[in-house]
């Protein structure tokens, strides 16, 4: 069937199967192939993408499910030659080994920023608990977050930041953590 | 990893939507976020073959208050319901469970009907809503029908929904400034509960503890009856019949369930 | 200044962060136009005889090209192990007669696109016949039921004679204690699953662009598995994401999708699945080891001896084999006057268990930091003493154990001085008392381990470990290096850059790495076993400054001067005759006339043994068992560090893949041998909200076996990790009683053993 949607700003008709997944419509059907498959089960969110400013696992969205909406890839969040502030602060950062992960967890990052903009770290790791890395450990990732965080980064993809923060979440889990469960 | 072909029809309205399921009969499915069906089916554990999509239609979207109750569209998404300022200040229980499911991704997509109808005992807003005494608006060929939080959950991943009926609304009752405590056991951040408890005015709600989100009714009677918290949570797995999987076996499973439910009557999150 | 010691950023990074990296399923090639999609049907029992293999529905199912069992592998033979390894225990490309592991391999659709082939993959119907499953280790070792009939038994190989244990070994020891621990199977899951694309030249050659750890070692192994000269292939490595010693040489999937490619006429792909990647990617650790340790009360160490039975998994691989490196390693960085260490391989019905992150090396760090605190338990001192009076004392010579490991360098006291330093010990236990004393539900731990490991061992004993590296200039400006390492995630392009940019004066950013294709790059150790800076980066040190000796002889002819005037200005990028300011030539020009390269091996001298101790924080919640891993203090000594940026990452990964061993992760399998963590939803695969931040400090105690002064420091973050946070757990709740648990210290395991220690109270 048909559908109509945004890829990084530039607007697009395809004719696709319903069970086609965002990210298959994503790296072949449009050639964007930053965004990569991990797993089987939405856990490792190497296929994290915006849509309509907000972050989402493409692994579980159908291409038919985003008609009409803007999805923004690693590809598309700066010009040519250019690095976002996210993108340029996971390499200041040595926030990536392999890469594997890696445009998943800088759209997600961007996502959590666009939401949080000055988060805790704790807050960070909670926002990045649906993407995997093998390769890192997190600890230079979630420092290249908060140095983006700090740096200031632009709100990304079309949705403005209007509820900036999510206290509730992040900071009663911090605390239930350290209840322990 | 990839579901079995299927068709798909975004519906106009939510009678629309029922109008397609009474056509398509027992071979569709409804599709809000998706962040329950389409993993099944890409596992292949569910093969509907004509998907209904509702995700996107603004009448079953929003929270208003209506009285004593907040009334949230089925098609609302978990991030949505954290985030509210009016379900944060009304009914904080249900925006702290809505902000614990999954992982930042998962709750942009995941809907709170989505989540009651695919009907996970180990799921955080079905435990949510039987602690607040919630309930959800039925849409059927015959009207709208209000169905209780403790006559929703039939079995294993079923709901007492009929065919051709969709979750419309679900009404939670406005508690703003009442103590409550919320548990979720995990090992990892994004896993569902190994077990878990939510407690609000002396009702308790266990996640995990049997094939439906189940009361601590043994607990809670205790409780009415003058017991103090460590006393009445004692009581906590009385009633349940926890499964073994390799997180936990029962005896584990009764063990949490008792100290979940003492600290989630101790206010603490 | 130097650029060595440096934070120099990656190079590799913008494309990575912008475009992505191009793995496998990425590639794009015209050599792959047209390509059909290879998928395995794979067995949902553990172990069955198969009776018939319908493939007709399949045939018939939308897009399907074609379908392959075993009577259609005529030309391929069954594979057999290498190595010491039985090779009675034969392993066929398809199953005809068994399976023996849930995901053995079965059959083969093709489809002419992806999305067909998961619909054609279900409709190919097999007959299973159940056999008993073996899980247990006890079960295989009776060899009631065997998985090989050909082999009449299930050892896979043996280690040591268990028949010629000393019964003396322990004699005058005051206190002796024993204990049976796991060590427990583990998925690699790399973040990029295997995967494989496979096109045939007209010439008969294959082009294999498969994610792997060495193309050669790569090469080498398809041309076994297919059975044609490794002439006739030629692999190209793309980017890798991630491989963690689970992706080198070639598995039986590899060759069959270049066996489908030929049988075809047609360039063939695929893909595997997570869920195919964690029931058939080969398994890591997966030992049960028996410890015991003597000595007398004042914390001498009089004698340890280590017996492990290592679960191979179905069919044996490099798994089976690894126990003669923990057997290398039994006595780490102690002085002890009496060891000895046996070991044996079994086959189970369950997936083949391969290398993982430190290989062999963290499974005897694992035991004889778990016996030293069983062993301070058992007299009463603190772990840390206890360690302090049995490590080996400083050393700059070599130091050969009676297991035949040559330590080169090491200094274990300063490290361990240095971790408890750093992480504050004598206020951690002061912390932890307080909270022992108030009674607090949320107990500390601390936990410690002192570790050795070994690397850059090279291929085989008689065979020193080498490398070789191409270094050439261009006229432009630019350098080129062509290495047999083989990165996926360490930074050789930024770091062999750093080496070539200190001797020639060409900046990082104009230097372009090369590698993993083998029609360029024919001979390489690949990356594993932390080989590669020792050897490649010596190797491609070496190679530069060769260069610089090759221009100079040209330089000489350029300005008509005699070599040994010539000097070579790094800074300025020429050489120039001393005391004639007016007579330089730029190495660049050099170039023009004739190809400026040098190619060269560098040859270790051996293996480097790298060294440190961590120390990790737990709490313990004892009302549910919970494990929080609040800090993780690390010294990991691994010789002079070339860019800290690289080094601190190495660290990072290796620490938090060790940790998450010690309280998170675990392959599990049902008694019928059902994996029951075959997705990432179900294998608790470590999040960002699992493991702090971590403290590394620095300590640098140089190997003189190459001019950098470096060893190898890859895995020793995973080795010295998994048994502090293991130690931690234990340490958190000894006061309550306890004294072993199990990895992984999951919420259960942790509450069951303090169940028992009440009930024993």
């Amino acid at each position: 069937m048909q559908v109509e949607l945004g890829v990084n700003g530039e607007h697009r008709s395809d004719d696709v199967e319903p069970r086609l997944l965002l990210v298959h419509y994503l790296r072949e059907v449009c050639g964007l192939r930053a965004a990569n498959v991990g797993c089987d089960t939405t856990s490792c969110g190497a296929c994290t993408v915006l849509l309509d400013g907000v972050s989402v696992k493409s692994c579980t969205v159908l291409t038919v499910q985003a008609a009409g909406q803007q999805v923004t890839t690693a590809e598309g969040l700066a010009a040519e030659g250019e690095l976002h502030p996210v993108q340029a602060a996971f390499r200041q950062e040595h926030g990536l080994q392999c890469g594997f992960c890696t445009p998943g967890m800088v759209m997600a990052a961007v996502g959590l920023l666009s939401e949080n903009p000055d988060p805790s770290e704790t807050e960070v790791r909670e926002g990045l608990e649906g993407n995997f890395c093998r390769c890192t450990g997190y600890h230079n990732i979630v420092r290249a977050v908060l140095a983006a965080a700090a740096g200031g980064v632009p709100a990304a993809g079309a949705r403005a930041a209007a509820t900036a923060r999510t206290p509730a979440a992040g900071s009663e889990r911090a605390q239930a953590g350290q209840a322990g469960a | 990893m990839i579901a079995a072909p299927f068709d798909y029809v975004a519906a106009e309205s939510a009678t629309h939507a029922l109008e397609l399921l009474d056509s398509f009969g027992d071979d569709a499915k409804l599709l809000a976020g998706g962040h329950s069906l389409l993993p099944m089916m890409k596992l292949r554990l569910a093969a509907p073959s004509v998907l209904i999509d509702i995700g996107r239609l603004a009448e079953l979207t929003g929270i208003r208050a209506d009285g004593d109750e907040l009334v949230i569209g089925a098609a609302t998404t978990h991030a949505t319901l954290a985030a509210s300022d009016l379900v944060r200040a009304d009914a904080p229980l249900l925006a702290h469970s809505a902000g614990l499911v999954g992982d930042p991704q998962i709750r942009h997509r995941g809907t709170i009907g989505g989540s009651l109808a695919h009907a996970d005992p180990a799921a955080d807003l079905p435990m949510a809503l039987l602690a607040l005494g919630g309930s959800v608006e039925v849409l059927g060929g015959d009207g709208t029908r209000n169905v209780a939080a403790e006559d929703l959950f039939a079995g294993f991943f079923e709901t007492s929904l009929e065919p051709g009926e969709l979750i419309a609304w679900v009404r939670v009752p406005r508690r703003p400034g009442r103590a409550w405590g919320y548990q979720k056991f995990v090992r990892r951040a994004n896993d569902w509960a190994i077990v878990g408890a939510a407690a609000i005015e002396g009702r308790i709600a266990l996640a995990n503890m049997g094939p439906v989100p189940l009361r601590a009714r043994a607990a809670e009677q205790a409780l009415a009856g003058g017991a103090s918290v460590a006393e009445a949570a004692e009581l906590a797995a009385e009633g349940t019949e926890p499964g073994e999987d390799l997180h936990a076996d029962r005896g584990y499973r009764r063990h949490l369930a008792r100290v979940l439910a003492r600290r989630a009557l101790e206010h603490r999150t | 200044m130097s650029i060595l010691g440096t934070r120099v950023l990656r190079t590799e990074d913008p494309r990575f962060l912008t475009s992505g990296g191009v793995y496998t399923e990425d590639v794009t090639d015209d050599r792959l136009a047209g390509a059909c999609h290879v998928f395995f049907v794979r067995s949902p029992a553990a172990h069955a005889r198969i009776g018939a293999i319908d493939v007709s529905a399949a045939l018939s199912a939308p897009g399907v090209v074609a379908a392959f069992t075993a009577a259609d592998l005529t030309d391929l033979t069954a594979i057999r192990p290498s190595g010491k390894a039985n090779k009675r225990m034969a392993r066929p490309f398809l199953a005809s007669d068994r399976v023996r592991h849930v995901g053995d391999l079965v059959a083969i659709v093709v489809t002419e696109h992806a999305y067909q082939g998961e619909d054609a993959v279900e409709l190919v119907d097999v007959d299973y016949d159940p056999l008993p499953a073996v899980v247990d280790l006890a079960a295989a070792a009776s060899d009631e039921v065997l998985l090989h009939e050909e082999a009449g038994t299930n050892v896979a190989a043996t280690f040591g004679d268990a028949g010629a244990l000393d019964e003396h070994l322990f004699d005058g020891c005051e206190v002796v204690t024993t204990r049976t621990i796991v060590n427990q199977r583990v998925a690699p899951a790399p973040m990029e699953t295997r995967a494989a694309a496979a096109a045939w030249g007209s010439d008969g050659r294959l082009t294999a662009w498969i994610p792997n750890q060495g193309a050669q070692g790569t090469r080498a192994g398809l041309a076994r598995l297919l059975g044609v000269p490794a002439g006739h292939i030629r692999v190209i490595t793309p980017d890798v994401g991630g491989a963690f010693g689970a992706k080198f040489g070639a598995d039986p999937e590899h060759a069959l999708v270049a066996w489908v490619a030929r049988r075809l006429g047609r360039p063939a792909r695929w893909t595997e699945t997570r869920q195919e990647n964690l029931i058939a990617m080969t398994h890591g650790r997966a030992q049960q080891q028996t410890v015991t340790i003597g000595g007398g009360r004042d914390g001498t160490v009089l004698a340890y001896r280590l017996e492990i039975v290592q679960d191979a998994g179905a069919y044996p691989r490099i798994g089976a084999m690894l126990p003669f490196l923990t057997i290398l390693m039994t006595v780490g960085p102690y002085a002890i006057g009496r060891a000895e260490s046996v070991a044996k391989s079994l086959v189970t019905t369950t997936t083949p268990v391969g290398a993982y992150r430190g290989a062999g090396r963290p499974e005897a760090t694992a035991a004889i930091e778990r016996a030293m605190d069983l062993f301070a338990a058992e007299i009463g001192m603190d772990p840390a003493e206890v360690r302090r009076r049995n490590l080996l004392p400083p050393f700059t010579e070599p130091h050969r154990t009676k297991f035949g490991a040559l330590y080169d360098t090491g200094d274990y006291t300063a490290s361990l001085d240095k971790v408890l330093a750093a992480a504050g010990y004598r206020e951690l236990r002061r912390e932890q008392a307080q909270r022992r004393a108030r009674g607090d539900v949320v107990a500390l731990g601390i936990g410690l381990s002192s570790y050795v490991e070994i690397t850059g061992m090279g291929d085989g004993e008689e065979q020193p470990p080498e490398e070789n590296a191409t270094v050439e200039v261009h006229p432009d400006g630019t350098a080129t290096i062509l290495t047999g390492t083989s990165p996926h995630g360490q930074g050789h392009a930024t770091a062999w850059a750093m080496l070539a940019s200190e001797q020639l004066g060409i900046p990082v950013e104009k230097i372009t790495l090369k590698w993993g294709d083998t029609d360029l790059v024919p001979r390489g150790g690949g990356t594993g076993g932390s080989r590669s800076l020792q050897h490649g980066g010596s190797a491609v040190r070496q190679a530069a400054q060769e260069l610089i000796e090759v221009a100079r002889e040209r330089a000489a002819g350029e300005l008509e001067a005699n070599p040994a005037d010539l000097r070579f200005d790094v800074e300025r990028g020429a050489f120039g005759v001393s005391g004639d300011p007016d007579a330089s030539v730029p190495l660049t020009r050099l170039a023009e006339q004739e190809r400026l390269l040098v190619r060269t091996v560098f040859t270790a001298p051996g293996a480097t043994f790298p060294f440190g101790s961590h120390v990790a924080v737990v709490e313990v919640d004892t009302e549910t068992g919970k494990v929080a891993l609040r800090r993780m203090v690390t010294v990991d000594d691994a010789g002079f560090v070339l860019n800290p940026l690289l080094a601190e990452g190495q660290r990072h990964g290796g620490i938090a893949q060790g940790a998450a061993q010690a309280f998170l992760e675990e392959v599990v399998y049902d008694d019928d041998g059902n994996p029951l963590t075959a997705s990432l939803a179900d294998y608790p695969f470590l999040s960002a909200t699992e493991v702090p931040s971590f403290e590394l400090a620095d300590m640098q105690t140089l190997t003189s076996y190459n001019p950098l002064g470096v060893k190898g420091i890859g895995e020793a973050g995973s080795i010295g990790a998994t048994p502090a946070v293991q130690n931690a757990v234990i340490d958190a709740l000894a006061h309550l009683g306890v004294r072993h648990i199990d990895m992984p210290a999951s919420p259960q395991r942790v509450w069951q053993a303090l169940q028992a220690a009440r009930e024993s109270a």
